[in-house]
């Protein structure tokens, strides 16, 4: 057998990347979900086989808050899946109106919103609708509406819903930046045909532009999807880490902070948020794995 | 088409729709910037009152810079984010030309290792990530968050950059090659200035998360020392819930940096989101 010259510039290439990557990412990615398998019982790490997950979906004192998270954190997607990406779309296809005059400004001006950090934009939010403040109130009181002011972010009811309205306001920029980019790419001469068979303004949106753009509405999905399951910034930002009022704000992503880190005086617990780790991997993988699977390749692709 | 070119009316209505929306976008950035320009009085009398010689007031910026050390926040925030950056720039470039020129065994394989990072997020693996940082004493530096941004931009880094290489001609470097430079100098003198449009849209993705992230600055360098700005606003706005001029200040002073950030680079983030480097 002939013996086959190293290329050790190919391995001086990859090496870097490779060894960031392994070392930060994929490892410390497993070694999580060996230590949810463990528990530290009188100052010992003990195996304790898959008991934590146990505890964490069946024990009341953890299962309470963890569907309860669970829950929510669906509440939280489903939001942004009839509210931002509606929008999103809506505004990318007035914005692609190909004789609309500066485009170029709307487009950066509500882009901006998707620039700024969740500790900005939570906090401005809450600000606006304080009732000290007074902005949403009065605001309200403008248009006769008075009586709908109610301190959203302070009623179990709505707190929810409202931050979820507020990370739709923040990131409805970048569907429309990804569904503008894909009705661009759409070519003329299919909107002259439909144009021709009389198939024009709002007919042919439905009917020509939007079967054409799915497969980035499939990418906007799970882009929202992963996103919204490991989200924790502007919840922790806006009502802090207890989630309140009364974790009615809870998502996976702060009921996971609060457990590995502790808060007030429960100790942080770093196996049981391994635990919580494990089963929002599992959870965001089960999403990814079904988006690749059961639409990316069923999707009808046009050959444009 | 030729029918709302015709009708004036719908121009309108659109405009009219995207008027709103943008108002909508805009309207909570400019009432805490104007108010923080403003005597307290004057923020709660009339909250969307422009400040005036009367209400004018710079108290809050006063208390921001006397309590909170934003300049070194700031910096750290600066170095982590370059630092990311150009380690995310180099490691992810130099990947992708291994994937994208040579043919080897397992290059199909390594190619989809490096790309799983793209869809799952490397918060998951915090618990572990701390523990490392703490046994390697990397814990409260600015390189602790400097790995982790690197990792967890390096995937899509790779995944775009080699997309852009394979466009790189062939007869350019088989070219250079008969002249007998290196592999190395045909990476860097010949495919890095060509893909340079794809190095900036790959730093302008990662440039917005990187600066705005909180949960790793909180996680892993919450110490004073190398709190980055987007930890260090939210810690001061904490402490200084009751005193609404420091609040607003210091929201403003955080909003800036972006801002500029984003005046400069938008034309570059905006083609690049377009050109379907993302697809």
């Amino acid at each position: 057998m002939q013996i086959r010259r190293v290329r050790w510039h190919i391995v001086v290439f990859l090496a870097p990347a490779v060894l960031v990557y392994t070392t930060v990412m994929i490892f410390p990615l497993f070694n999580t979900l060996r230590l949810a398998l463990y528990s530290r019982i009188e100052q010992e790490r003990v195996f304790v086989g898959l008991d934590n997950f146990r505890r964490l979906f069946l024990d009341p004192v953890w299962a309470d808050q963890f569907w309860n998270a669970l829950g929510n954190n669906f509440w939280f997607f489903l939001i942004h899946m009839v509210v931002q990406n509606p929008i999103g779309i809506a505004l990318a296809a007035l914005l692609s109106h190909p004789r609309l005059r500066f485009a170029a400004l709307y487009r950066s001006a509500i882009f901006i919103p998707t620039i700024l950090s969740f500790v900005i934009v939570g906090f401005a939010w809450k600000l606006i609708l304080s009732p000290i403040w007074g902005i949403a109130p009065s605001m309200l009181d403008a248009v006769g509406l008075r009586a709908l002011f109610a301190p959203w972010l302070g009623k179990e009811e709505y707190a929810l819903t409202t931050l979820a309205l507020i990370s739709v306001w923040q990131f409805v920029g970048i569907p429309m930046m990804l569904i503008y980019a894909a009705l661009l790419s759409i070519p003329e001469e299919i909107l002259e045909a439909g144009e021709v068979d009389g198939i024009t303004g709002l007919a042919a949106f439905w009917k020509i532009k939007l079967p054409l753009i799915l497969p980035s509405i499939g990418i906007i999905s799970i882009l929202t999807f992963v996103g919204n399951f490991n989200a924790f910034d502007l919840i922790y930002a806006a009502q802090g880490a207890l989630a309140g009022p009364d974790f009615s704000t809870d998502i996976l992503g702060t009921f996971m902070y609060r457990t590995f880190f502790g808060f007030q005086l429960q100790l942080g617990d770093p196996h049981m948020g391994s635990a919580i780790a494990g089963a929002m991997f599992a959870i965001i993988l089960v999403g990814v794995c079904f988006y690749l699977f059961g639409i990316q390749t069923r999707m009808r692709r046009y050959q444009l | 088409m030729s029918r709302a070119r015709a009708n004036p009316v719908n121009a309108a209505a659109m405009h009219g729709a995207l008027i709103l929306y943008t108002l909508i976008a805009l309207f909570p950035v400019f009432v805490i910037l104007i108010n923080s320009f403003k005597t307290r009085r004057a923020i709660f009398r009339e909250p969307l009152a422009l400040p005036d010689a009367d209400s004018f007031s710079l108290i809050g910026y006063q208390t921001v810079l006397k309590q909170g050390d934003f300049f070194l926040y700031f910096q750290n925030s600066m170095i982590v984010t370059v630092g990311s950056l150009g380690l995310i720039l180099l490691f992810g470039a130099m990947a992708a030309f291994a994937l994208s020129e040579y043919r080897f065994r397992g290059n199909m394989l390594m190619g989809l290792y490096l790309a799983l990072g793209i869809m799952i997020p490397i918060r998951i693996g915090t618990v572990a990530i701390l523990d490392m940082m703490v046994a390697t004493g990397l814990v409260n530096t600015l390189w602790a968050l400097i790995l982790v941004y690197t990792a967890q931009g390096l995937p899509l880094a790779v995944f775009i950059l080699s997309e852009f290489m394979r466009q790189v001609s062939d007869d350019l470097k088989n070219a250079a090659r008969v002249d007998g430079l290196s592999e190395y100098t045909i990476f860097f003198r010949l495919v890095l200035p060509l893909v340079r449009p794809a190095l900036a849209t790959v730093a302008v993705f990662n440039m917005i998360p990187i600066w705005n992230d909180l949960w790793f600055p909180l996680i892993l360098a919450p110490s004073e020392a190398t709190k980055t700005l987007t930890l260090g606003s939210q810690v001061f706005i904490g402490q200084f819930v009751t005193d609404w001029n420091a609040v607003l200040s210091a929201l403003s002073m955080a909003i800036l940096p972006v801002l500029v950030l984003y005046v400069i680079f938008s034309r570059q983030l905006i083609r690049g989101l377009t050109s379907g480097a993302v697809k």
